[in-house]
């Protein structure tokens, strides 16, 4: 899990053009929208699209995407559960 | 026409080089426009990470403006809602057209990117600079073949003289391919306190866009 | 300042091939979303969208283009809505001369280049170059131009879904200023895959028939099409006698500086636009007998949009309407299409329904247009278009 989660990170910087940030720097466990990273919908959408690309996965509603993408755990903890990380 | 509005600043944008009111601000390396709007980026220690998210077109716009509007204060003399900005290019937003199109183009493999098509319209970089600005008077953005001070003076100045905008960014972003020709103009109304008065009218207009071409 | 003046209209859309068609088709509720038929797409079955069931070779049929070239889909549209207007406003080749353009669109060309794009990435000798010949964005006001024989100022805008309003609002300035005795105004845009695909990446695409300002809206429908104004100073109209359709009463623009794409929860850029168009006009929001809304169906924008309105109108919200239920969202092409619509109601004091309505938004006290209602008498009509990169419009449309 914890390798997920470190590749997660990588894959988010480089996928949201996070430049200015490490992986280091991202909490796992921080909310990523509103507070925390601050994302917004437009990255939110770029995560779903990060979902499908690299891991298969499919949301298909920007309401599915509010659990999934609360936080990395929570999206690593996604992929793990459909098998696919 | 309208010789009561001035312009008070002017930055230029090109072949690795940025002048600001006449005198040259920096003088950089990187070849391809990205590189160079990166290192121009870090130079001034700009602080504003949504600058990574923005395509080449809205890099150019947003660090001509961030750079001709330090020092003006803009929001401490005029309101947000009097504040214009009216642009223009050729090109429109071909760069995140192409990288828009190439997504979408093989069935095997169609990721389209949100954060690219967001992109695809000329002016997303007046959204980029009003939202990093608080900028909410009238904006516009034009396609023309090329360069055309008549125009930019005829609406400006009409906008000006009307008192539509109390004051107002103009001028040519350009942005294909490799290359990049970023010429903005900060213009405002002739007052007594105005110094060294460059006249808003098409012939300065022209003399400002030709320095170092 | 000289007043300003509508004499003439044209259009093309899902609902019609000209006014009358569209007018009909507002009264009797007929909406032109449905299947996606013309374009090759891996959407074809899920997406709906308002098409303009023509082909190339049908709308070349009717376009008939007097001047040799390679016509997009775009060029071909916009020429036939500007004819409109031009005849209906009886502009002869002489006034044509000195009479200015003024387009909006936003996909140019694109109909044309994907379609190239796919065989030229397959290999560099395949595709036809001509296919990109008609891509710039400034490509359909020139074939419009020429065989329109209008020679007088032209000008290309693209800001979005608030385009071709800024066009009629840039004609409207140009006769104010002497600029131009005369503007045709307007704008084009065309289904493609390439705004298919984008919109749908953002999520914000109905997979039903949108329901603008319901509670349960899901997104937009794409749609396609064309319209164009003529415009003429009060002094023209009075010399040739012309009775014309309604005044160009007022307009505003205003950023909305919030998101390149999201408008901002309060609305404060819809706000701005609508309160400058009032304050151009001399009106106050008590003036205005309906509001055709820019009203896409997405969460965001009729949320945006109904606060701002509220805000404006206070307690008296006067009637109001999305037709993009009917039209579908033509993204550049909007604003002039709704001006055209706008104008319709006024000529025949009626009021357009806002389809697909059942649950009132719980956010707003207000709801719009159920059925369609003549015998309605209109003075005042603003029209809102609202683009991405928080450009927002308002123009004002009066009875003579």
């Amino acid at each position: 899990m914890e390798q997920l989660i470190a590749k997660l990170k990588n894959e988010i910087i480089e996928v949201l053009n996070l430049t200015e940030m490490t992986p280091e720097s991202i909490d796992e466990n921080a909310p990523l929208f509103v507070e925390g990273l601050g994302l917004d919908s437009i990255d939110a959408l770029e995560l779903i699209v990060l979902l499908e690309k690299k891991y298969g996965l499919k949301l298909s509603t920007a309401d599915e995407g509010k659990t999934v993408l609360k936080s990395v755990r929570s999206m690593a903890e996604f992929i793990r559960a459909n098998n696919k990380g | 026409m309208d010789n009561r509005s001035i312009i008070s600043s002017y930055c230029i944008i090109r072949n690795k080089q940025v002048n600001l009111n006449g005198s040259l601000f920096y003088s950089g390396h990187e070849e391809q426009p990205a590189g160079f709007f990166l290192e121009l980026y870090k130079h001034c220690s700009m602080n504003y990470p949504k600058f990574h998210k923005m395509d080449t077109l809205c890099r150019l716009g947003f660090l001509a403006s961030e750079l001709m509007l330090s020092r003006k204060k803009l929001n401490e003399r005029y309101r947000g809602e009097d504040i214009g900005l009216i642009l223009y290019n050729a090109a429109a937003s071909m760069e995140s057209d192409k990288a828009h199109q190439k997504s979408i183009s093989s069935r095997d493999s169609y990721f389209p990117s949100p954060s690219v098509f967001v992109y695809t319209l000329a002016n997303i970089v007046i959204g980029e600079i009003c939202i990093r600005n608080k900028f909410f008077g009238e904006s516009t953005f034009f396609i023309e073949k090329k360069f055309n001070p008549s125009l930019i003076h005829q609406y400006v100045g009409d906008l000006m003289a009307r008192d539509t905008v109390q004051c107002c960014l103009t001028g040519w972003l350009e942005m294909d391919g490799d290359h990049y020709d970023g010429v903005l103009y900060l213009i405002e109304k002739s007052t007594p306190d105005n110094h060294g008065i460059v006249i808003f009218e098409p012939e300065k207009l022209s003399q400002i866009y030709l320095q170092g071409t | 300042m000289p007043r300003v003046f509508i004499t003439g209209i044209g259009i093309i859309s899902a609902i019609g091939f000209d006014a009358g068609e569209v007018y009909q088709s507002l009264r009797n509720g007929r909406s032109g979303v449905g299947k996606l038929t013309l374009i090759d797409s891996v959407y074809q079955d899920e997406i709906p969208v308002a098409e303009i069931k023509a082909n190339l070779q049908e709308l070349m049929r009717i376009a008939t283009p007097k001047i040799n070239g390679y016509y997009t889909r775009n060029a071909l549209l916009g020429l036939i809505a500007a004819r409109q207007a031009v005849w209906q406003a009886a502009l002869d080749r002489e006034t044509l001369r000195d009479t200015a353009l003024i387009s909006g669109t936003t996909v140019g060309g694109m109909d044309r280049s994907e379609g190239f794009i796919k065989g030229y990435l397959a290999g560099t000798n395949k595709g036809m170059i001509r296919q990109v010949s008609g891509h710039d964005c400034g490509d359909s006001t020139e074939k419009i131009a020429e065989n329109l024989g209008i020679k007088g100022y032209m000008a290309t805008l693209n800001t979005a879904c608030s385009s071709s309003a800024n066009a009629i609002m840039m004609g409207a300035r140009l006769i104010k200023q002497g600029k131009a005795k005369k503007a045709v105004a307007g704008g084009v845009d065309c289904l493609t895959r390439f705004t298919l695909n984008g919109f749908n990446s953002l999520m914000i695409l109905d997979r039903a028939q949108c329901r603008p300002f319901d509670e349960n809206r899901n997104g937009l429908n794409l749609g396609e099409g064309s319209a164009f104004v003529v415009l003429e100073s009060e002094d023209d109209v009075v010399r040739t006698g012309k009775t014309p359709l309604a005044e160009v009463g007022g307009y505003g623009n205003a950023c909305d500086a919030y998101h390149q794409t999201a408008s901002s929860p309060e609305g404060h850029g819809a706000f701005l636009s609508m309160q400058k168009a009032l304050d151009m006009a001399h009106l106050s929001p008590a003036d205005i007998s309906y509001i055709n809304t820019h009203g896409t169906g997405t969460k965001n924008n009729d949320l945006s949009e109904g606060v701002a309105i509220e805000r404006l109108y206070g307690n008296n919200v006067p009637p109001c309407s999305s037709t993009k239920s009917f039209t579908g969202h033509t993204l550049a092409a909007a604003g002039a299409i709704e001006a055209v619509i706008s104008t319709l109601a006024i000529q025949n004091n009626c009021l357009f329904p806002n389809l697909n309505y059942s649950e009132q938004m719980h956010e707003l006290t207000f709801v719009p247009i159920q059925k369609y209602r003549p015998e309605f008498p209109l003075t005042h009509v603003m029209s809102n278009s609202f683009g991405f990169g928080g450009n927002n419009s308002s123009l004002i449309f009066s009875r003579i």
